[in-house]
């Protein structure tokens, strides 16, 4: 119990810092094979106090709070509760111990009931009507209305979030962790969900709010956390920072020497956008909203954004994975091409690397030469002769990228799923640049790839359009967008901000084009 | 202190060879620890049922009869497996193949030329396409999952065959057994050697060798493997999950069509309201026994029939129940799953995780 009076500020450090230490961490530490997704985290939780943890994606917030809702053990560190030090092994001892949780992806049966929902999160044995009274008074106190015999299926997200949220209040939870809870809600909803957030906290709660949205941690919360590479960089308290320092502060500033030569002579325009859109195509897919841009053969054109708002949908357009509805709205070197598969837009020069390496990129069981295969097997390489495969062409093709991008492996040609990240994504990149494709789609080039190999990756994507290619890369990582872009553009929420020349651009702007603060101002968001 | 599954960096080669040789060993170890429940001599037991079915002539061409449509089956449905696409209906789509093609020698008793044996192959191959068809129609088209409409199409082609052996198909001279008539010699698949060794094993043999071909060397058994592994890498290679579906379907709805026509022309010689001892789900174990892979299946399939006519000696000369036969076939499937795990992961004893951290 001493340690309490230790981390206790003097009287008067803040009104909200004094309320009774809930939940600490000291010291966590959880390593992923060669990662250390969390290092010597430590953290405070009090009494009353709506704490933000903010970090770009991979900074370790989420790998931080699955460790205190008990669904990750760490390496090293303790959790004390209320002083006292917790082991937590399970969801179901952090929630004995009064700690709830709100899932950014809710975990709803669409086909029952509100109450029937609630019902299987609950110990057995309350009967149904009884609950169905619990779940009326507990929303009304909140303002969070919800009708228990509703069915999940007939409701909108912003509901269904209410769902979660009462589930999580029925047990009376004293600390409720909320993983990006307004990323699905309108503004509307996201203020409705602020005022039971304060209610919350006024009754004692403590809540550790997850969020990307930087606006709206500085208006609700009292305290913040900022991770970077799984480290924690600073505390701070949100209202006497501005968005903008904010957003420096998550995404760092470290720069690394890349040589950028000068922009190769201006060519035509070799990938054209113009005004694509698309329909989600699932329940947590975002919608493109009038896409416009051009890539230039010569450049590298950024895109940056936050997780999930399209960059994915984005991607699958533009690899043909998904076609578009109109074949106009996707010109590849002047061919309308948008009603074209994959295979097709490779045989026009177009190369392409998706976010997700294994499983997507590669298939994990399958040998490196044959995983060469899977993206060339139509482009003209003569991997494929009547239908017959010539896998000695394939091995021969392995040693070339292999020796070319510098991949490591233990043995010649193995499993995909044997390499460590940064070896198996040089192989993923090499795998395209060995065909000098004419246009390169890239999402997320160096997402979990140790520095060393990010270097080596960023310097060939700006060789690749020096050498006449538009290079076109999707990147949550705003230190390699300003180390490889010559023009960045900004997705938030399906919508892309017109790209504008890298050197005209502060990180400032792009943190806060990135937590949408100029969304709907469209073509005109000059203004900053 | 608690076993834990490590995964392994790679697929062990080793152990893909070993998991169903280690099958076979738990199988043997739990089959006479059933014997000796059932109060039989373990050691003179598994002679009878493993053994002395190796040692006459006469039942080294019965095990090839049983072994050839669990191969021709069975490599089918590796491709399905292969895919991912779950193809249990394959004795279904077996009957449904020996009803259309018995079709020509039961509707046309008077067609006997040479082509008969050939069209009957044919619109046998067709009758298990088509039945095959079904299942991946449904799925493509509704998302229904294919393995409950694959195994309910099972009963239905059961009963159907039921239906018209006792209904229309009835042998008018046959003095009112549920049985068809009998099949004219020009559509009789020829015997191979002196006993009942027919044709149709030659059926599977060419089987074997023709999937081996397009499994190993071609972009079509590449795209198999793909979309089977990692669908979304499939999509990314420009392949298409549903026609993989189909062809997976269709292909192994033929396999088995043809097993069905081949089973009822050379050895039954006519359609009863049984014509197989459960080949159809039997190919099933035949399938993983053998590694999904051709060679595998080939040496899985004597191994299996032979289960079936050590079952058979079981029940004349030790008196044991038929149904000891499916134990060992259950049995046998349940190892090879569980002994597969040991692939891509290895077994290891850790210690729990200690909350003692640094300060403590």
């Amino acid at each position: 119990m001493t340690q309490d009076h230790e981390t206790n500020p003097p009287p008067g450090a803040g009104t909200r810092r004094s309320g009774e230490v809930l939940l600490e961490a000291r010291g966590i530490t959880k390593q992923f094979g060669d990662v250390r997704a969390n290092d010597d985290v430590s953290l405070v939780l009090r009494a009353g106090e709506i704490h933000a943890l903010l970090g770009e994606n991979g900074a370790g917030k989420s790998t931080l709070v699955k460790i205190l809702y008990g669904a990750l053990e760490p390496n090293a560190g303790t959790l004390h509760w209320r002083g006292a030090p917790v082991r937590i092994s399970s969801p179901a001892e952090a929630r004995a111990l009064g700690i709830g949780m709100v899932f950014q992806h809710f975990s709803l049966f669409e086909a029952l009931t509100v109450a029937e929902n609630i019902a299987l999160a609950l110990p057995g044995g309350t009967p149904l009507r009884d609950l169905s009274k619990r779940i009326r008074s507990v929303s009304q106190d909140y303002g969070l209305a919800l009708d228990p015999d509703a069915i999940v299926a007939d409701l909108p997200v912003g509901i269904r979030q209410r769902i979660e949220i009462v589930r999580c209040l029925l047990q009376e939870p004293k600390l409720i962790i909320m993983d990006e809870p307004t990323s699905v809600l309108t503004p509307q909803e996201a203020d409705q969900l602020f005022l039971t957030l304060e209610r919350l906290t006024a009754e004692g709660c403590a809540i550790l709010y997850i969020s990307h949205r930087l606006e709206e941690v500085k208006r609700i919360c009292h305290h913040a956390t900022i991770m970077r590479h799984g480290k924690v960089v600073m505390e701070c308290d949100p209202a006497q920072e501005t968005a903008g320092s904010l957003a420096r502060l998550m995404v760092g500033s470290a720069v690394h020497d890349l040589k950028r030569g000068a922009q190769a002579a201006e060519g035509g325009p070799r990938l054209e956008l113009r005004g694509l859109s698309a329909p989600p195509d699932g329940p947590f897919s975002v919608a493109l909203q009038d896409i416009n841009l051009s890539v230039t053969g010569g450049e590298v054109v950024a895109i940056a954004g936050i997780a999930g708002n399209g960059q994915g949908e984005l991607f699958d357009l533009l690899s043909g994975e998904r076609r578009a509805q109109d074949s106009g709205a996707i010109v590849i070197d002047g061919t309308a091409s948008g009603h074209l598969g994959i295979t097709l837009r490779r045989r026009q020069g177009c190369g392409f690397v998706p976010e997700e390496r294994l499983g997507h990129g590669a298939v994990p069981g399958l040998r490196l030469s044959e995983n060469i295969v899977l993206t060339r097997h139509g482009t003209g390489d003569g991997l494929v002769r009547g239908g017959m495969l010539d896998m000695g062409l394939a091995r021969r093709m392995e040693q070339r990228i292999k020796s070319n991008f510098d991949v490591r492996m233990s043995h010649d040609d193995p499993e995909a799923r044997a390499l460590s990240g940064g070896n198996l994504q040089k192989f993923v990149i090499g795998r395209e640049l060995d065909r000098t494709p004419g246009v390169l789609v890239v999402n997320q080039p160096t997402w979990g790839v140790d520095a060393g190999a990010a270097a080596l990756i960023r310097q060939e994507l700006i060789d690749l359009s020096r050498q006449g290619s538009a290079v076109l890369v999707i990147s949550q990582d705003l230190d390699e967008i300003f180390e490889v872009a010559d023009r960045i553009a900004v997705i938030s929420r399906g919508h892309l901000s017109p790209a504008e020349p890298a050197a005209q651009l502060t990180r400032e702007r792009i943190g806060l084009l990135m937590g949408g603060l100029e969304e709907g101002q469209g073509k005109a968001g000059h203004a900053a | 202190m608690r076993l834990e599954l490590e995964k392994r960096a790679e697929h062990s080669r080793t152990m893909a060879v070993l998991s169903p040789l280690l099958a076979l060993v738990l199988t043997l170890i739990s089959g006479a620890i059933m014997f000796a429940l059932l109060g039989q001599d373990p050691v003179r037991a598994l002679y009878t049922f493993f053994i002395e079915p190796l040692t006459a002539s006469w039942s080294l061409q019965e095990l090839v009869v049983k072994a050839a449509p669990l191969i021709l089956i069975a490599v089918g449905l590796a491709v399905c497996y292969l895919s991912n696409t779950w193809n249990i209906g394959a004795e279904g789509q077996f009957t449904f193949g020996a009803i259309a093609g018995s079709l020509l020698p039961i509707v046309f008793p008077g067609f006997e030329s040479p082509l008969t044996l050939p069209l009957m192959l044919l619109m046998g191959i067709a009758g298990g396409m088509l039945w095959g068809a079904i299942p991946a129609f449904l799925k493509i088209r509704f998302g229904a999952n294919e393995i409950l409409t694959s195994l309910m199409l099972v009963y239905v082609a059961q009963l159907f065959l039921d239906w018209l052996v006792r209904g229309p198909w009835r042998d008018p001279e046959g003095f009112n057994f549920p049985e068809s008539r009998l099949f004219s010699d020009a559509a009789i698949l020829q015997p191979l050697a002196d006993g009942r060794m027919h044709v149709g094993a030659l059926f599977a043999l060419l089987a074997v060798i023709a999937m081996s071909v397009i499994l190993m060397k071609t972009l079509k058994g590449f795209e198999v493997r793909v979309l089977g592994q990692a669908p979304r890498a499939g999509q990314f290679a420009g392949f298409s999950r549903n026609k993989m579906v189909l062809f997976a379907f269709l292909l192994s709805g033929g396999l088995a069509g043809l097993a069905g026509i081949s089973e009822v022309s050379g050895s039954i010689n006519q359609l009863t309201p049984v014509i197989s001892p459960g080949y159809g789900f039997t190919a099933i174990i035949v399938a993983f026994l053998g590694r999904l892979n051709p060679i595998g299946i080939f040496i899985a399939g004597f191994l299996l029939a032979l289960s079936y006519l050590g079952g058979e000696a079981a029940q004349v000369s030790l008196g044991l129940s038929d149904k000891t036969t499916r134990v060992f076939q259950g049995m046998l499937l349940f190892y090879v799953l569980a002994c597969d795990t040991l692939i891509l992961y290895r077994i290891r004893l850790t210690r729990a995780y200690a909350p003692s951290g640094k300060e403590a």
